[in-house]
């Protein structure tokens, strides 16, 4: 059983139609990356994964069960955490309420204050802080690091190299990596397939709504990449 | 000595006024709502308490307990059942929807008690105090609110800062949507808030109206001062909403003391206009942006 499968979604915004006929699943354990351009419904898709948005048609399966009646707030204590593009962190909170928020839906597991310190220690010296006066950095880190807190199996991570500098990306994936060890999925979403490449294993290409190419990166040729991104 | 006695006087009416602000100043941190049927709400507290009094014999003080209780419930049921629904994208309609609900409780409160002035009767409380010199007492009631006020923004702030649910609070405040993906549902937390509002205000209605008279259109003034408190203390402060609570108090005795009772108002008035000119943020403004 698929931890998450998609079927024949399509997700409108009023009249606006974001996603047309979407299916793929992905298995417990793996990183699955979704890329595509900007517009192109990644964001739209990690929203209705997550329960922000609901599927006009088509059904979403999470543990083999259809989810599309549970509301975003009890998915999270299904196991289901989204870190939302733009970090979206509390910022009058200080980085422990941050991660204690995190906490919220109250699941079971090996994630907590002090292990999410050690996945990302760059924020153990900015405990106290308010999380509005962090860098964008570490304000990701923090939005990771807080999602986590909620001990979730599925991990959306909605664009979280958007506006960092490559060093400070390149961090956040060392810390991801660790993730698959935990048993946790990923389903990543970027604009920057460069990094997300090296992690995935799985990707799903999107074009205007549409997968236009799916498969474990080692069979993907670059040119079949930027065909598909660009729709070319 | 006159001065300072009725500088006292104003202090302490400062405290009653910094608890009935202080919901209104809860609600729309949580969730960016202006409840125009605060100040109704308040006074609705107090006749509940009459009821009590009048039909069930009860004592005053089980009687204010009670409308306590009572309005925390009715203010979780209210929110779930109602303002829920008026909040999204349209910041006009909770305005719309809370001023039509302070129409039909004063007009509910008209048909129930009539208009006659009411008072809740606590003698023994009200009338004692403590003699400092020949021309300055200090009533232990309006000092018993006062302490009681303070008491109770400290624990309000200990509160917000300390529990989970207080925590809760300040998340949906900063951004609701990131508080749903954190598994908070804000329509719980929403209806919490406004429970935990009109107990309070509930509190401060009857605290109100042992101290002095009501009528079923108080409502409409008390929710004034609120915002005054509320706006010269500065959003999101609760000490600030009590220092502004306190300064128009002391706006309103020292203004009747100086030219005459009918300008005390008037004199609250002047000054929260005063501050909103000078210092339009408040005093305590705590505003965080991302």
């Amino acid at each position: 059983m698929s931890i998450l499968e998609v079927q024949d979604v399509d997700v409108f915004y009023e009249d606006f139609q974001a996603l047309f006929s979407v299916s793929f699943k992905v298995e417990e354990g793996q990183t699955f990356a979704v890329i595509g351009a900007n517009g192109a419904g990644k964001s739209t898709l990690l929203k209705t994964v997550a329960g922000m948005l609901r599927p006009k048609s088509g059904t979403v399966l999470y543990q083999g069960e259809p989810v599309d009646h549970i509301s975003a707030h009890k998915r999270v204590s299904m196991g289901i955490s989204l870190v939302p593009e733009g970090r979206r962190v509390f910022p009058s909170l200080t980085v422990r309420e941050n991660l204690q928020i995190g906490a919220y839906g109250g699941r079971k597991g090996d994630w907590n204050v002090e292990s999410v310190l050690e996945l990302f220690p760059l924020l153990k010296p900015l405990i106290k802080r308010q999380a509005a006066s962090l860098s964008g950095g570490e304000q990701q880190a923090l939005a990771i690091g807080r999602s986590l807190m909620a001990n979730p199996r599925l991990v959306l991570l909605d664009e979280v190299s958007l506006g960092l500098a490559p060093v400070v990306i390149k961090r956040i994936y060392e810390a991801m990596e660790a993730l698959p060890a935990k048993g946790t999925t990923i389903l990543v979403v970027e604009q920057d397939v460069q990094h997300v490449l090296t992690v995935a294993d799985r990707v799903a290409c999107f074009l205007a709504g549409r997968i236009s190419l799916e498969g474990p990166p080692s069979d993907m040729t670059p040119e079949a990449i930027t065909a598909a991104y660009f729709g070319m | 000595m006159n001065w300072v006695n009725v500088f006292i006087q104003g202090l302490l009416l400062g405290g009653l006024y910094a608890l009935f602000a202080l919901g209104l100043s809860l609600v729309f941190g949580v969730m960016r709502l202006v409840n125009l049927a605060h100040g109704d709400l308040g006074i609705m507290a107090a006749f509940v308490a009459l009821a009590c009094v009048q039909w069930l014999h009860l004592p005053v003080l089980y009687s204010g307990v009670l409308a306590v209780v009572i309005m925390f419930v009715v203010g979780y049921a209210l929110q779930r059942g109602l303002l829920n629904f008026t909040l999204g994208t349209d910041d006009t309609r909770p305005i719309l929807v809370t001023f039509g609900l302070s129409i039909i409780l004063q007009n509910a409160l008209l048909i129930g008690f009539s208009a006659d002035t009411q008072g809740l009767q606590a003698t023994a409380l009200t009338t004692s105090s403590i003699h400092i010199t020949n021309s300055l007492a200090i009533g232990y009631y309006p000092l018993g609110v006062f302490v009681f006020s303070v008491l109770f923004i400290a624990g309000m702030q200990l509160f917000l800062a300390r529990t989970k649910i207080g925590r809760a609070f300040r998340a949906v405040s900063d951004d609701r949507e990131a508080a749903e993906l954190m598994g908070i549902n804000n329509r719980h937390i929403f209806a919490v808030a406004m429970a935990v509002a009109l107990a309070i205000v509930a509190l401060a209605g009857v605290l109100m109206g042992i101290r002095t008279t009501f009528d079923p259109t108080s409502g409409s003034l008390n929710l004034i001062f609120a915002f005054e408190a509320v706006i010269m203390g500065g959003m999101g402060s609760l000490w600030g909403t009590m220092a502004g609570g306190v300064l128009l108090g002391l706006a309103q005795t020292l203004g009747a003391q100086a030219f005459g009772s009918g300008w005390g108002l008037l004199c609250g008035h002047v000054v929260f206009l005063a501050v909103l000119a000078l210092r339009p943020q408040g005093f305590f403004a705590k505003t965080v942006t991302a």
